[in-house]
């Protein structure tokens, strides 16, 4: 196996006197998509945050492309390549379309999306480029907000809760263009409500409950019955 | 002849109460600070451009080349250095750190530049007029005005066609989200204080040079800032300009009324304006 591009050793996250995570571990290998599932509250949102460098963390927690990352602020690491499309969407709605996707991309990092490519992959997104993002439909506001993420270039991507609230139509049409993404050597995280969508999606996954891993394989081997019960803790 | 005069004259002070303004509006727009030293910031910048001048022997104006990029570096240490450390949920401390900062400024001033009125002279600039329509126009007041709707539209078109306007509209919608862009709060929230205090500085110098002043000028300058701002709109530059207008006919009809009255009817047109159009002249209109 290649060296991890993400490797998390006894990640503890703290809220306050709330802790969400307990010694958590995980890797993610180069170019490999895995899959956080778990129930509302076992910590995957924590997870990304912490990452993602919104929750500081102990340095040596988290370790990205062989470096400590888990004590710098989340502009220092995304700077280093890892993007996140947060729950929420959660664009800047001063901001219109276009330019909510140029910010993402003001880093300056090289790779092979930019503004055209985005458009490329959600052609609708063109058309409106010029309008508030307030004033798209939730599923577009995903489209941007993906966008947005991927105009950083990144190395790896953190999707969380990306269909969270959105018509299937409009998911399938989001997840149709998941693959495209990923085929491009880019690592990617996903959290998911949907464990069929979760599964089909990634190489391997891991369930969370209660801040701590309850269970850890490849997508394709795990059984219904072992996730059930991992996701229920029954 | 005597009231369209006032009117004209009038206006063209408005000018300077937007510069006192647009920075007030700037940081308060980007960060939701309310700078109480900002006044006290003014009068500095005044002296700074004081200090300038008769050091260097240079025309005030000149001063500016050096007065807007000193105060520059001032916001921006500023911010980082002290008021980055007091924005957070709560409204309370900014307000308290620059309440003090002002106290410190106006007794730093008094200690260096004891407690004399002061003014700069700018020659021949300062009573040059033109004749138009009847009405006799000062070339200053005029340049002033004009200087101000540049810096006003600047600001405007930084904030809406330049990538560091773009980061000051995203900090301001969500900071935690703009950090994720890679954009870091605290640097954002320097440049946003280097570019309000470089306006200041532009409004000190130009105060210096209309007026006399002296160390404890600040907090009135500070409340014509707040009133054009409110009259105008948060969050709306032209506004401010139009609220600075406001302010500056409402104090020249004021004084053409009776000379005591200037400030006075500044003030109760802001009340009235406050009591019809609690929002302001020009509200934002997205959000």
């Amino acid at each position: 196996m290649p060296d991890p591009i993400l490797a998390i050793a006894g990640l503890d996250a703290h809220y306050g006197d709330f802790q969400a995570l307990y010694g958590l571990d995980l890797t993610v290998a180069p170019g490999e998509v895995i899959a956080i599932i778990g129930a509302n509250g076992a910590g995957k949102t924590t997870l990304m945050r912490s990452i993602s460098g919104l929750l500081r963390n102990q340095a040596e927690a988290i370790r990205y492309q062989g470096e400590p990352i888990g004590h710098l602020r989340a502009d220092q690491i995304a700077a280093r390549g890892i993007a996140l499309v947060p729950e929420g969407r959660q664009l800047f709605p001063s901001l219109s379309v276009e330019e909510n996707l140029i910010i993402g991309g003001q880093l300056g990092r090289r790779g092979p999306w930019s503004l055209e490519a985005i458009y490329a992959l959600f052609p609708i997104l063109e058309e409106r480029r010029a309008v508030p993002s307030t004033a798209l439909s939730g599923g577009q506001q995903q489209m941007v907000a993906i966008g947005r993420a991927l105009m950083a270039n990144p190395d790896l991507l953190l999707l969380d809760e990306i269909s969270l609230g959105l018509a299937p139509v409009i998911i399938k049409t989001i997840y149709d263009a998941l693959p495209g993404i990923v085929s491009s050597g880019m690592s990617a995280m996903l959290v998911e409500q949907d464990i069929g969508k979760a599964l089909s999606m990634s190489q391997r996954v891991y369930c969370l409950q209660e801040g701590r891993v309850s269970l850890q394989g490849r997508s394709d081997q795990l059984s219904r019955a072992e996730i059930g019960r991992a996701y229920f803790g029954v | 002849m005597d009231w369209l005069n006032a009117i004209v004259q009038g206006t063209l002070l408005g000018g300077l109460y937007a510069l006192f303004a647009a920075g007030l509006s700037l940081i308060f727009g980007v960060m939701r600070l309310v700078n109480i030293a900002h006044g006290d910031l003014i009068v500095l910048a005044a002296y700074l451009g004081l200090t300038v001048t008769s050091a260097l022997g240079i025309h005030p104006l000149a001063s500016l080349l050096l007065v807007v990029p000193a105060m520059a570096l001032i916001g921006y240490g500023l911010q980082r250095g002290i008021l980055n450390r007091t924005l957070g949920g709560d409204l309370l401390p900014p307000l308290l750190v620059t309440f003090g900062l002002s106290v410190i400024l106006q007794n730093g001033l008094l200690e260096i530049y004891s407690a004399d009125p002061q003014k700069m002279n700018a020659g021949l600039l300062e009573t040059a007029s033109v004749l138009v329509g009847g009405i006799s126009l000062g070339i200053l007041p005029l340049a002033m005005f004009a200087i101000a709707v540049a810096v006003i539209a600047g600001l405007q078109w930084m904030f809406y066609h330049t990538a560091l306007g773009r980061a000051f509209r995203a900090t301001s919608d969500n900071q935690a989200i703009a950090q994720l862009m890679g954009l870091n709060r605290a640097h954002v929230f320097g440049l946003a204080m280097a570019l309000s205090l470089a306006v200041t500085g532009i409004a000190g110098v130009f105060l210096g040079i209309r007026t006399s002043f002296d160390p404890s000028m600040g907090g009135a300058r500070l409340i014509f800032g707040f009133e054009a701002v409110i009259i105008g709109g948060l969050g709306n530059l032209w506004g401010t300009l139009a609220g600075g207008v406001v302010l500056g006919i409402a104090q020249a009809i004021g004084a053409q009324i009776n000379p005591g009255w200037q400030l006075l009817a500044g003030h109760i047109a802001f009340l009235v304006l406050l009591a019809v159009r609690p929002k302001g002249l020009f509200p934002r209109m997205d959000g």
